[in-house]
């Protein structure tokens, strides 16, 4: 693939008319998704600028994680899994380029519905988890010292773990630890930040910690917010995308899927009609 | 009364299972108390520091049976631990590969397998092609014998260890393999090790793959390549002579074996309770 948008002609969803753009971040190009026979992506064509904030949103099982899971990489890593179409970062194939798997997990962070902090390791080796394994190219103690602080300072969680560095990540809350692992996904410096419902199984109290740390993040990167929670995609987004049964019906400013959809099921659906 | 009635049965049947468990610990208390009655006084320094006098005459230790027991755990663990830690990644890893369910089968089978015909595959194999027993040959019948255990063993610690976990490590451009080995292997380690030290205590009084192998000595003997004592065989040896002062022998060779099975199984107990990872029995 050329490194070249080509316009192709887009099948899918109903754009709102907006001013012309600088070439997105992120594209899906007729993207398909598979679990062996089944297909759970239809088609997907978007795309996303940079340092905006996506939210995904529709029922459950409609494709929402799949998608995600289709940025960077993941889907292929379940097995029988695999992906059709084309995904671009920076106008780059992430599918079909020189771009391992690997190397874009790299510029595509990820973090799931449950906090995942690595049990053997301490707080402090966790955030730089994902820089250890470059090896000799990696950051010295030092410097891996001073990024752990600065990740840890952009979740805010610096001054809550500044003196227990050296003890188990298990020993934080849910909300602390789901912050962690924003930082260890930050540390590695990605373009694009994919969140998986990242409060599904948090309290309220930590769910509001962790949309105002994305809402903070917004000026320096990327960030595609998977939700069932139709309010916390209004909270937090600037675009929200629509997804029903594997297609996406609509994807538009978070203002207008909200209070003026294009399409009816997109208006079903924010208006509490099903899902 | 219906209800009178549910509760006496319900009493009745939890009474019941009381009296299992208390059966089911018997065994190992009966053997306790008897073996130090019989046994706790033939132990002294001695003991551990002497050899065995010839049959008949009293006194003498088992020290070599001990060093020998030690070496035969040692060659069983350099090779039953690797392969099997390995092949359990394997089947955690494939878990629905059709090569996994034959190797998770072929495991379990020869985990079932009785030791006594691992001691004469072992003797055909290792013993008569090279003319003499050896050390080398009881280490490795009883290396044979760890692999199943370690392996299954593994497998459950390693299957415990959450999905997302390994996602994660993925998600931050981890390869597939470092994945394994530094993130779900050392996860899962503290079960590992008890599956690990299990395996060596279930070992450790095995006699019989030792009695076609290693075969047993009287005398002092580090070689690999030579026959060597065990102290499982001393306790046989001893226990199938007719004089009282070599039974007591073999009782306090028994206490020795027991003590260090107890051991042994008492720190894989400790080592479940590692502060990083997952703990599990």
């Amino acid at each position: 693939m050329p490194a070249v948008a080509d316009p192709e002609p887009v099948a899918a969803p109903l754009q709102v008319a907006e001013s012309p753009r600088a070439p997105p971040l992120l594209e899906t190009k007729r993207l398909n998704a598979y679990f062996g026979e089944a297909r759970v992506l239809r088609n997907i064509t978007a795309e996303i600028q940079d340092r905006e904030i996506t939210a995904v949103i529709g029922p459950s099982g409609c494709g929402k994680s799949t998608l995600l899971r289709c940025l960077n990489r993941m889907h292929e890593t379940a097995p029988g899994a695999s992906v059709e179409g084309d995904v671009t970062l920076d106008g780059m194939s992430i599918y079909k380029g020189d771009l391992s798997a690997i190397a874009v997990r790299r510029h595509v962070g990820m973090v799931f519905q449950r906090p995942t902090p690595f049990p053997t390791m301490s707080i402090r080796d966790n955030v730089v988890a994902g820089l250890r394994i470059l090896g000799r190219d990696g950051p010295s103690r030092a410097e891996a010292d001073a990024i752990a602080e600065e990740s840890l300072k952009r979740c805010g969680l610096w001054t809550e773990v500044e003196d227990r560095l050296r003890e188990s990540a298990l020993a934080l809350s849910g909300g602390q630890q789901q912050r962690l692992c924003i930082a260890r996904a930050l540390a590695t410096q990605p373009r694009v930040l994919l969140l998986d419902e990242p409060t599904a199984s948090l309290d309220p109290l930590s769910t509001q910690t962790i949309e105002e740390l994305v809402h903070e993040l917004r000026k320096e990167i990327t960030v595609i917010i998977v939700t069932h929670n139709m309010q916390q995609a209004a909270r937090v987004s600037d675009r929200t995308a629509f997804m029903l049964a594997g297609e996406l019906i609509e994807i538009a400013s978070t203002n207008s899927i909200f209070t003026n959809p294009k399409d009816s099921r997109t208006e079903a659906y924010v208006t509490g009609r099903f899902g | 009364m219906k209800r009178r009635t549910r509760h006496t049965k319900s009493h009745v049947m939890l009474g019941l299972t009381y009296v299992a468990a208390l059966i089911a610990t018997l065994p190992l208390l009966l053997i306790l108390v008897h073996l130090l009655s019989e046994g706790a006084k033939y132990i002294r320094p001695s003991f551990f520091t002497e050899m065995p006098r010839p049959i008949g005459e009293p006194g003498g230790g088992m020290a070599n049976a001990i060093v020998g027991t030690l070496i035969l755990i040692s060659i069983a663990s350099v090779i039953g631990l690797p392969v099997g830690i390995g092949a359990g990644l394997f089947l955690a890893e494939k878990r629905g590969s059709t090569l996994a369910t034959v190797v998770r089968f072929l495991s379990d089978v020869l985990n079932g397998l009785p030791s006594i015909v691992l001691g004469i595959f072992a003797w055909q194999f290792l013993v008569r092609p090279v003319g003499h027993f050896s050390a080398l040959a009881g280490g490795m019948a009883l290396g044979a014998m760890m692999i199943p255990l370690v392996t299954r063993t593994t497998e459950e610690m390693i299957r415990l260890v959450p999905v997302s976990l390994r996602e994660s490590a993925l998600a931050l451009g981890y390869t597939r393999w470092r994945t394994s080995l530094t993130i779900v292997l050392r996860t899962a380690l503290p079960g590992i090790v008890t599956g690990a030290l299990v395996a060596i205590a279930r070992i450790a009084g095995e006699t019989a793959p030792l009695l076609f192998t290693a075969l047993g000595n009287q005398f002092w003997s580090t070689s690999l390549k030579g026959p060597i004592a065990a102290l499982p065989l001393q306790i046989f040896t001893y226990a199938i002579t007719p004089y009282d002062t070599a039974h007591g022998q073999a009782w306090a060779g028994a206490v020795v074996l027991i003590v260090v099975v107890l051991i042994i199984s008492l720190l894989a107990r400790f080592a479940t309770r590692s502060r990083f990872g997952l703990g599990a029995d």
